[in-house]
């Protein structure tokens, strides 16, 4: 006769838990979580939001890149994505979007357009986004490729797992601190 | 009935108003006084059944006076007879509205209004319809440049200078042959 079950000689050691620990920075961990988790507010303004509504959908599918959760209200998104012409009409609309938005919170401008007014070198049309809110990736093409715009998300991603974000709270935690 | 049958009771009617008359591969136009514009037009809305306002549009001719000319353009309702009707406006006359007779006048003449800077006497409603209310240009006018001008109304709106590089290049329709048609800049003021 065998014994079918054992009981571990030292309670306090499980040989399993060794290989299922993982030494990183605060930093590096919350970069991680943040950069496959991006909510896309959907700014679609012109024809690059068709493209936009194509990178959503099935066929290529930007939940594979955990950015999917396109969210229609701006308190509960993380990434702006300007696809489209900004008109002057439009433009302080955009920027009130943009303010609305919780930090942290990053940019992209979508297509020629949005990136420097584009073909639209007139009295109605806002020259870029850039303009009026910080933009952290612009996507060349009118309209870009459906590729092109997954391709600035993930240039989006690997500027994510760079940033220092609780150096960057901490420091200021200790300037708001009084003295 | 036939549009050119149209044209003729109208200037049988209106014969000291009407200016001119054009035929042009099948489209009439009338050329009327302005101060005639609303009488003859109520003429085509309500006796020679013209049912529907396609479009109401204007012209600059920036230098000449009068400067401005409206034009509406109609058609009856089993789109048989397309007329034109045009009338000069000069810049400090208004144009009779015609939102009395088509419905359809109403955000057209508002149009008009927003980007040559015509106004509609007794308009219901004559305010910017594509810009916003404050805006101080009429963009479409010929002495407003394609770059725009800046202007600043805190919380509302704001408009730039666009960069044109040289521009705006304009092709030469009808030139000899296919490098001077290209797109080219010209000096405008």
């Amino acid at each position: 006769m065998t014994e079918t079950t054992t009981t571990p000689l030292h309670a306090a050691y499980d040989s399993k838990i060794e290989g299922n620990v993982i030494f990183t920075r605060v930093d590096a961990a919350i970069n991680w979580m943040r950069k496959n988790s991006l909510w896309p507010m959907p700014m679609g303004l012109a024809c690059c939001a068709i493209e936009l509504m194509a990178t959503a959908s099935s066929r290529f599918d930007i939940s594979r890149f955990g950015m999917e959760v396109m969210r229609f209200s701006p308190r509960q998104s993380d990434v702006l994505i300007v696809s489209g012409t900004v008109t002057y009409k439009m433009a302080l609309a955009v920027k009130r979007i943009w303010d609305q938005m919780p930090e942290p919170k990053w940019c992209v401008a979508m297509g020629a357009c949005a990136s420097s007014g584009g073909m639209y070198r007139s009295y109605a049309v806002l020259q870029g986004i850039d303009r009026l809110i910080p933009v952290d990736v612009y996507i060349s093409g009118c309209p870009p490729r459906p590729e092109a715009l997954i391709e600035g998300l993930m240039k989006l991603q690997r500027k994510i797992e760079t940033e220092e974000s609780t150096v960057a709270q901490k420091q200021q935690f200790f300037d708001e601190l009084p003295s | 009935m036939s549009a050119r049958a149209d044209v003729e009771t109208l200037r049988g009617k209106f014969a000291d108003a009407v200016k001119e008359t054009v035929e042009f591969r099948g489209e009439h136009t009338l050329v009327v006084a302005l101060s005639a514009l609303h009488e003859v037009l109520a003429e085509c809305r309500n006796a020679l059944n013209y049912e529907m306002l396609l479009d109401v549009s204007s012209l600059d001719h920036f230098g000449e006076d009068p400067r401005f000319e409206v034009v509406y353009e109609m058609a009856s309702l089993d789109d048989k007879r397309h007329l034109r009707i045009r009338a000069a406006v000069s810049e400090d006359e208004e144009a009779p509205t015609a939102s009395d007779l088509w419905q359809a006048a109403d955000w057209h003449e508002r149009e008009v209004y927003d980007m040559m800077g015509i106004r509609f006497s007794g308009h219901p409603n004559l305010t910017r319809i594509l810009m916003w209310e404050g805006y101080p240009f009429y963009p479409l006018r010929k002495d407003f440049p394609l770059a725009g001008r800046p202007s600043e109304m805190p919380d509302v709106a704001f408009t730039g200078v666009a960069p044109l590089e040289g521009g705006p290049f304009v092709t030469s329709a009808g030139a000899e042959d296919t490098v001077r048609r290209e797109p080219r800049s010209k000096a405008f003021d």
